[in-house]
């Protein structure tokens, strides 16, 4: 075992598990706490992507980028709750899914339209750009320690926004119990549009942080939300805390699925035959899991206390 | 082994440390009318689900005329003669009224895995389903939609829908809660008419049914049953009135 | 007639459908557009898949977010055998229907100890799983798809390799289906079936084992949407794993609630709807998701219960009837 590209792939697996939290986060607030299934919450990944791309060539910088991006996707995250969102708390789940796939629809034509069709890449300063070494050789992207970091520190502070102060304790509240908060004389329509707007500031982040390495293009949330939905389903709709343990477990299963489960499963099966399952069982592994926690812990890993 | 047609035996269930269901003995006899009289929160309904089959108790047994069916499953249950009305209207209610009861006779003629022939106008089906609408009073009501029938005759339909099953031992949790005073007293003459045909267990507020209609009464309080006898001996018990009926009607 | 009444529209509404859609290929030669067959083809073995998808979320009250497996399950059922010289339509067919039935089996089994979003997203995962592994699959093409040489052999009964007799082929399909869909929702066990939906809880205390038919239903209706899939591989040629990408299994959600979900015909309109919809603001613009997606943000929020409620809904506005 080469344990440089192990570490690389640990990694990796944890960036892809801080992107996927980054995206959990809002999703399963808005949807624990106003009980509202947002599919478009990709729609708003896409847009702080495009937003931050825009931003950085305007301003040659892409920490200002970002910054300036922040806000412009939480205003849009608010627009979309006023407009859209609100109109629907009262229907049923089915509901928000087709109105939220008419949303993903009206944002994946409405940034063909303004942007066009091909992606927009987004340059990065040249710290950013260059490496570190690791041990055998390796090296690994600064950026994507960057991505680690600014992840677990996001991480760091919702949990402390959401364990230490007012306005986490009726998130908390609103999770488990949402009659309580209503009782409790609190304007829910103001805590509902600040909960949107912030989840889509963090669903926004995720799609800045990630771009320089993909691009920006239509339709990049379209996939990934599917994966942040298996996330909120494993750790439990509406944790906090399960929702980045579970994107951690999806992030790092995925990706040392996909580079290690081959040589794994040539230990019980003829190289060939391992050769052609690994890349069909990697890419299903997390589904399983998610219908593994499903079949036997149908709440999730932690679910809100009550409900 | 005390030969009762249904007898429970130190039933209990807890809900986060706190006992719903406290080691409860029950017996009912065989052609009895039985209540179960107790305060809110008493843990009545808890008691009905279990019997029922809908909620797992934690401990105890739960046996019926022989058989033990502590584990059984709910729609088994119903298959054996158990039937239960809910203390919270539960109906199909986009359904008509004739439909919902057919729906209860269809569940004890046999498997449904019939794809082909219509069932709505299957005479196996609706005759006895008109039967128990009848026995309640709300023939005429066959073809209205569920939906749109009052509270009292939500009750009716309840009754309706447990008796199309042909049960043994009926189970009936507050048929009277929320009607007036005509509605209770037909509702009263139902289970009357029901006496002694049918064995029976009511759940019921109104004490001034309970005392007419049972012929034996149990209390429960806190989860625990604290008195069981006829109407005279509960009327006479210290513990109950001291616990329970207090003001109400010594 | 009450049970048309049921359907949503007036009898005469569909027969009047049914009848243009069998003239519809002579109309087209007379136009001299044979694009306008192909165009309904396609809307009626998409109909199929959505009349499938009705019987479990239409009356059967369960959201299944995955059936563009079983379209794909189905195409690849062609798809595969035809990849090694077997053209032979009725073992094509039948692998269609027993493979897709035996995936919702499975799946379902799992799927149906969950409830209300649950269900949605567990039906979505085992979908992607289906998707995952035939794009994995190099053999028969993974991303890129299968290209299918010749279209299934019946025995020398039937010639679909002729885009007239496939579109009757396909038609006859859609009144059978139409037909047998009818039958299910109801005979008993579609009694069951809409029992359940109306009050699992309920329908357990009179004594049904509500899992047992609700894993029934839900292996039929995968079973047929497996037989569209198979029609679809057969009327497109070329099949890739993206048709069963989630997005499509929305669609198809769409189009039974466009038309109004637990009747009968509603997701053939619904189907209609969204296809000759799609085909005519695409030619608009090519911006026409936008428009399209609005629309269906609108009809969500303004309508419950696709056209048919809409109908309704105008209707009980003016006063001129509705149910009560």
């Amino acid at each position: 075992m080469d344990w440089g590209l192990f570490t690389i792939q640990m990694l990796n697996g944890v960036q892809l598990g801080v992107l996927l939290f980054l995206l959990a986060a809002g999703l399963t607030l808005v949807f624990g706490i106003m009980d509202f299934v947002n599919l478009a919450h990709g729609s708003l990944y896409m847009m702080g992507a495009y937003f931050c791309a825009t931003l950085v060539q305007l301003t040659d910088s892409f920490v200002l980028g970002v910054i300036l991006a922040l806000p412009l996707t939480a205003l849009l995250g608010w627009l979309v709750e006023l407009i859209v969102v609100r109109a629907l708390y009262t229907h049923d789940h089915l509901d928000h899914v087709l109105a939220t796939f008419g949303l993903i629809l009206c944002f994946d034509t409405a940034v063909d339209f303004i942007w066009g069709p091909t992606g927009m890449a987004i340059p990065l300063p040249e710290i950013l750009d260059s490496h570190i070494d690791l041990m055998g050789g390796h090296t690994f992207p600064v950026f994507r320690i960057l991505i680690i970091c600014t992840g677990l520190a996001v991480a760091g502070f919702l949990y402390v926004m959401v364990a230490h102060t007012r306005i986490g304790m009726l998130i908390r509240a609103g999770a488990s119990n949402r009659t309580m908060v209503m009782a409790l004389g609190v304007d829910i329509g103001k805590l509902f549009a600040l909960v949107f707007a912030v989840g889509a500031a963090l669903a926004g982040l995720a799609g800045m942080l990630i771009a320089p390495i993909t691009e920006a293009s239509i339709g990049m949330g379209n996939e990934i939300i599917i994966v942040a939905f298996v996330v909120i389903i494993i750790g439990g709709i509406g944790s906090i805390k399960g929702a980045f343990v579970a994107a951690m477990l999806v992030g790092l299963i995925d990706t040392m699925g996909r580079s290690f489960l081959d040589q794994l499963l040539k230990i019980f099966m003829s190289s060939e035959s391992a050769e052609t399952s690994a890349p069909a069982l990697s890419a299903m592994a997390i589904y399983i899991l998610m219908a593994m926690v499903l079949a036997f812990r149908p709440q999730g890993l932690f679910p809100p206390k009550v409900r | 082994m005390s030969g009762a047609f249904l007898e429970v035996r130190n039933l209990y269930k807890s809900y986060g440390g706190i006992a719903a269901t406290d080691h409860v003995d029950l017996d009912v006899r065989q052609s009895e009318l039985h209540a179960i009289i107790g305060p809110n929160g008493a843990g009545k309904t808890t008691l009905i689900s279990q019997l029922s089959g809908e909620i797992d108790p934690d401990g105890g047994t739960i046996r019926f005329d022989g058989r033990d069916m502590t584990r059984t499953p709910a729609y088994k249950r119903s298959l054996l003669g158990l039937a239960r009305s809910f203390q919270i209207t539960s109906l199909m209610l986009d359904m008509t009224v004739l439909e919902n009861v057919a729906l209860a006779v269809q569940a004890h003629a046999g498997h449904s895995f019939r794809f082909w022939r219509a069932a709505r106008k299957d005479p196996a089906l609706t005759e006895p389903a008109m039967a128990a609408l009848a026995a309640v009073g709300l023939q005429d009501r066959a073809n209205d939609v569920a939906q749109a029938m009052s509270h009292g005759e939500h009750r009716q339909l309840e009754i309706a829908m447990a008796l199309a099953t042909k049960p043994v031992l009926l189970l009936l949790d507050e048929p009277m809660a929320g009607m007036g005073v005509e509605e209770s007293k037909r509702m009263v003459e139902i289970l009357r008419s029901l006496k002694g045909e049918k064995t029976m267990l009511l759940i019921e507020h109104d004490m001034d049914a309970v005392f007419a209609l049972a012929d034996r009464i149990s209390v429960l309080v806190y989860g625990r049953v604290i008195a069981t006898g006829t109407p005279e001996e509960i009327r006479g018990d210290e513990a109950v009135r001291r616990a329970y009926l207090g003001d109400e009607v010594a | 007639m009450t049970s048309l009444i049921r359907t949503g529209l007036p009898a005469y509404v569909m027969v009047a459908g049914l009848a243009f859609l069998a003239l519809l290929p002579l109309l087209a030669e007379w136009v001299d557009n044979i694009f306008l067959i192909d165009l309904f083809m396609r809307l009626m073995i998409l109909s199929i898949a959505a009349v499938g998808l009705n019987l479990i979320l239409g009356y059967g009250g369960m959201v299944s977010f995955g059936h563009a497996a079983y379209l794909v399950i189905g195409a690849y059922a062609v798809g595969i055998p035809a990849y090694y010289d077997i053209y032979d339509g009725f073992l094509q067919f039948a692998i269609a229907i027993f493979a897709s039935a035996a995936v919702a089996l499975v799946t379902g089994a799992i799927a149906l100890r969950t409830k209300g979003v649950y269900f949605i997203m567990i039906t979505m995962a085992f979908a992607q799983m289906v998707y995952f592994t035939f794009v994995s699959i190099e053999e028969y093409g993974a991303d890129d798809g299968l290209t299918i040489n010749m279209r299934s052999e019946f025995a020398g009964l039937l010639d679909i390799e002729d885009n007239f007799t496939l579109y009757y082929f396909v038609l006859v399909s859609l009144i059978a289906v139409l037909g047998l869909v009818y039958r299910i929702v109801h005979s008993r066990f579609g009694m069951v079936i809409s029992g359940a939906k109306g009050n699992e809880r309920r329908m357990q205390a009179v004594g049904f084992p509500t899992y047992r038919y609700r894993l029934v239903c839900y292996v039929i209706s995968g079973a047929i949407c497996g037989y569209a899939g198979a029609l679809l591989g057969n009327f497109t040629n070329f099949i890739t794993p993206e048709m069963g990408d989630w997005v499509h299994s929305g669609e198809l959600i769409f189009m039974v609630v466009l038309g109004g979900a637990g009747s009968l015909f509603g997701p053939v309109l619904g189907t209609a709807v969204f296809i000759l919809l799609e085909e005519y603001l695409s030619r608009l613009t090519q911006y026409w998701h936008f428009p399209f997606g609005a629309m269906l943000i609108l009809v969500v929020i303004f309508t419950r219960g696709g056209i048919n409620g809409m109908f309704r809904w105008l209707g009980m506005k003016s006063g001129i009837g509705g149910r009560s």
